[in-house]
């Protein structure tokens, strides 16, 4: 029995009352239950039954759903896209070469560290809508037009591309934030073992980094997924623009866009459920529970 | 018989931004030679240290390993750090790496030995500090003087010409102290041509050929471990010994 427990005994004994015993650190149960799971899994089955099962929505749903492989789709080539892109930019945001290199190499750093960071700056400090409208409707077209080959980029392509262009940048952070996460320690235990800069940051920083790094590319991950939705104001056939124009042909709102939210809700919980089990691994994997 | 010094400074100065860290210092440390590096903190004396394998850059002067400059922008500066072993305070373990992995990474991308061959000079080295039941333990899972331990067979594995050490015991645990001065000790007798930045007194008077007394950005005094402490020469000297010997 406790100290504590010891003393509510005695105040028992001597009449002043009875406390209930209950460890000072305990967990209530009912506090901490995850209501929320409840209350969402919920609202998505009631979403779904109609989705799905409710002759009213079934013809929605029907309309709808052919853009389900065409989002998925955007979502996979764009995060692709601006996982390369963000590597390239995030490496290039923090390039520090050796004193002893070349100063011609060295110059060549100087502009691609600057370049990196000025496209990110830039990227990040305009809103997502009106760059894809400017990089899908302006700079693709130029660029397409500039190598020879006026049209030669669809509009699904635009559309990716639009997409890896500006998530490209917010990934290059991600990465840098990882990588300057790691002890500079490391570098310098890599670099006096003979171990070049590049050596160094493949086998020694950049595996670190990676743990520091998934987390907030599921967050982009998933972000990528739920912007794919502004491609519609590209008239790009994925979910949102199919219930748009079921709702506005049909005038069934109600229906077309509880659709479309189940969809996504769907996609996205099913994405960050991957995206947990991935991180829960990579935890374990710290704590040498392999 | 080889007369190169394994490492020569000469007129090393290492400013950062208008404080001079390193103020104009020459030394010459011979083969075999132990060289204990002692100073009040701040003194520059881990800075005298990164000079030696350029993890920092001079400002001014020349360092030469085994007669190679390396302030030179020609040279090699992997190749002479190959060469050239490094224990740190924090250890610097890889700690998404095994011990063995720790061990045979440099050797196999930087010598060039087979996977084999590698690991053979791991098992080795940790036996020679005294650890070889780690070899497939991750670094989280060690102590810090069994953490140290590694990093010096690391360093070990790579059949380094010279070896340095900034300040390898005082981020341990009292207890932990001795092993790492044990190995550290056996080096020494085995004839490593040794730099150890460190307070420890018992290791200097047992192993040092010199001791070098740096204040700020200075040699002070330089001399035999018995000289340095019993009876220094410089005022400065005798004030620091007397703080961190009398309470």
């Amino acid at each position: 029995m406790s100290v504590l427990g010891g003393a509510a005994a005695g105040d028992a004994a001597t009449g002043v009352g009875v406390v209930k015993e209950e460890p000072l650190d305990a967990d209530s149960k009912w506090e901490n239950f995850p209501y929320w799971v409840v209350l969402l899994g919920l609202l998505v089955a009631w979403f779904g039954y109609l989705a799905l099962f409710d002759d009213n929505y079934a013809v929605a749903w029907e309309r709808v759903r052919e853009g389900i492989w065409l989002t998925i789709q955007i979502t996979l080539w764009a995060f692709a896209l601006s996982l390369a892109l963000g590597l390239v930019l995030g490496l290039g945001r923090i390039t520090d070469l050796d004193q002893n290199t070349h100063w011609s190499i060295r110059a060549l750093a100087v502009v691609y560290r600057n370049v990196s960071r000025t496209y990110i700056e830039f990227i990040r400090g305009v809103p997502i809508l009106p760059l894809i409208f400017f990089l899908a409707l302006v700079i693709i077209p130029d660029l397409s037009d500039a190598v020879g080959k006026p049209n030669s980029v669809d509009n699904k392509w635009r559309g990716i591309l639009a997409l890896a262009i500006i998530y490209g940048a917010y990934i290059a952070e991600v990465f840098r934030g990882g990588i300057q996460s790691v002890p500079k320690g490391q570098m310098e235990a890599g670099r006096s073992l003979g171990l070049s800069r590049l050596g160094t940051l493949r086998f020694v920083v950049l595996p670190q980094a990676m743990r520091a790094i998934i987390p907030p590319l599921g967050n982009d991950f998933i972000a990528i997924l739920k912007d794919s939705s502004l491609l519609s104001v590209l008239a790009i056939g994925e979910i949102t623009l199919r219930a748009r124009q079921y709702s506005a042909g049909s005038f069934k709102f109600r229906e077309g866009y509880v659709v479309l939210i189940f969809i996504y809700v769907t996609l996205v919980l099913a994405l960050s459920f991957l995206l947990n089990q991935l991180e829960a691994r990579m935890t374990r994997d710290r704590q040498g529970e392999r | 018989m080889n007369l190169t010094p394994m490492v020569r400074l000469v007129g090393l100065v290492k400013r950062f931004g208008d404080v001079a860290a390193v103020d104009g210092v020459d030394l010459e440390i011979a083969r075999g030679e132990v060289v204990v590096i002692v100073g009040p903190s701040g003194s520059g004396k881990s800075t005298v240290l990164r000079c030696m394998n350029l993890l920092e850059r001079p400002t001014h002067g020349r360092v030469e390993i085994d007669g190679v400059d390396l302030t030179d922008r020609t040279t090699d500066i992997d190749s002479v750090r190959a060469d050239v072993g490094m224990v740190f305070q924090q250890f610097n373990l890889f700690p998404h790496l095994t011990v063995g992995a720790n061990i045979t990474l440099a050797q196999r991308k930087v010598r060039g030995r087979s996977k084999e061959e590698a690991l053979e000079m791991a098992e080795r080295q940790l036996e020679r500090v005294g650890i070889p039941e780690k070899i497939d333990a991750y670094p989280r899972q060690l102590s810090g003087g069994q953490q140290q331990r590694v990093a010096i067979a690391r360093s070990l594995a790579m059949n380094p010409k010279v070896m340095l050490f900034d300040e390898p015991t005082s981020a341990l645990d009292p207890e932990m102290i001795k092993e790492v001065l044990d190995v550290m000790l056996e080096l020494a007798a085995g004839g490593m041509t040794m730099v150890v930045v460190s307070h420890e007194m018992g290791f200097a008077r047992a192993a040092a050929d010199r001791v070098v007394f740096i204040d700020e950005g200075r040699f002070v005094e330089i001399g035999g471990p018995a000289e340095i402490f019993d009876s220094p020469r410089e005022a400065r000297t005798r004030d620091f010994f007397d703080k961190i010997l009398h309470h």
